[in-house]
């Protein structure tokens, strides 16, 4: 809970309400650890919001996929550049 | 939590209900992603994603100018996006609006707002493109665009839109 107040930047209260939200809908799962309370993400749960977005996500991985060929021919050309005879 | 960073995949999330982030680290400084993000020449080589050719790559890179991709896929099908630039800071970031023009008759068309930002570290360079819509149905529509039978998805979402609007 600390780790998460810090990382936020958000005021405890707030962190709160939103892990009870999390763990009402079953996003994390929540373990008590003497005064601490741990929690993690509950991979199963978040599973078809995951295949909902995965398909988007895939155009935009090939998309940059060949946009990584485009850069690496820019850089050639850059550096062969440096040497020319300009 | 750790942050895993891959530079094979895209990373999307969904910050809020209107919007979409589009993450991804590059091998190149931001001037050369910039190049390849602005130049038509460039942009042809990678935007269809091998998925089809690409008919139309218009850029008028001023604020105010227009932009137009179209894309023909394999069956003949041309998928056109139209918009405008809002704000150009070269080499940093780029604002503009983003039209879908396959809305069937009688649904009005909705302009996101796309901000790509340009963050170079070491020699590389993240890009982050945050989709703004102006409300969920349209976002989620957005997102299911990437499906690969996502059109009729899309055209059925859409209609449910417009009745809930009518």
């Amino acid at each position: 809970m600390n780790d998460l107040v810090s990382q936020l930047g958000l005021a405890q209260p707030q962190v709160s309400k939103h892990l009870r939200v999390l763990r009402e809908v079953g996003a994390v799962v929540v373990r008590e650890d003497g005064r601490r309370r741990l929690y993690r993400l509950n991979g199963p749960a978040l599973k078809p919001i995951h295949d909902w977005v995965k398909n988007y996500e895939q155009l935009w991985s090939e998309r940059f996929d060949e946009l990584d060929v485009v850069l690496e021919g820019l850089k050639q050309k850059e550096q062969g550049d440096g040497s020319s005879d300009e | 939590m750790e942050a895993v960073t891959s530079s094979q995949t895209a990373t999307v999330t969904l910050p809020t209900d209107e919007q979409i982030l589009i993450t991804r680290e590059f091998a190149a400084p931001k001037h050369l992603v910039y190049r390849a993000f602005t130049e038509p020449d460039l942009v042809r080589q990678w935007w269809t994603a091998k998925r089809g050719e690409m008919k139309t790559c218009e850029i008028d890179l001023r604020v105010g100018g227009k932009w137009r991709y179209v894309m023909e896929t394999p069956d003949g099908m041309e998928v056109g996006f139209h918009g405008e630039y809002r704000e150009i800071e070269p080499n940093e970031r780029i604002v503009s609006t983003e039209i879908f023009e396959g809305m069937p008759e009688g649904v009005a068309e909705e302009a996101s707002v796309n901000t790509a930002t340009f963050t170079e570290e070491d020699g590389r360079t993240t890009l982050e493109i945050l989709v703004q819509h102006s409300n969920k149905q349209f976002r989620d529509m957005h997102v299911e665009s990437g499906m690969e039978d996502g059109l009729q998805d899309a055209l059925d979402l859409l209609e449910e839109v417009a009745v809930s609007l009518g």
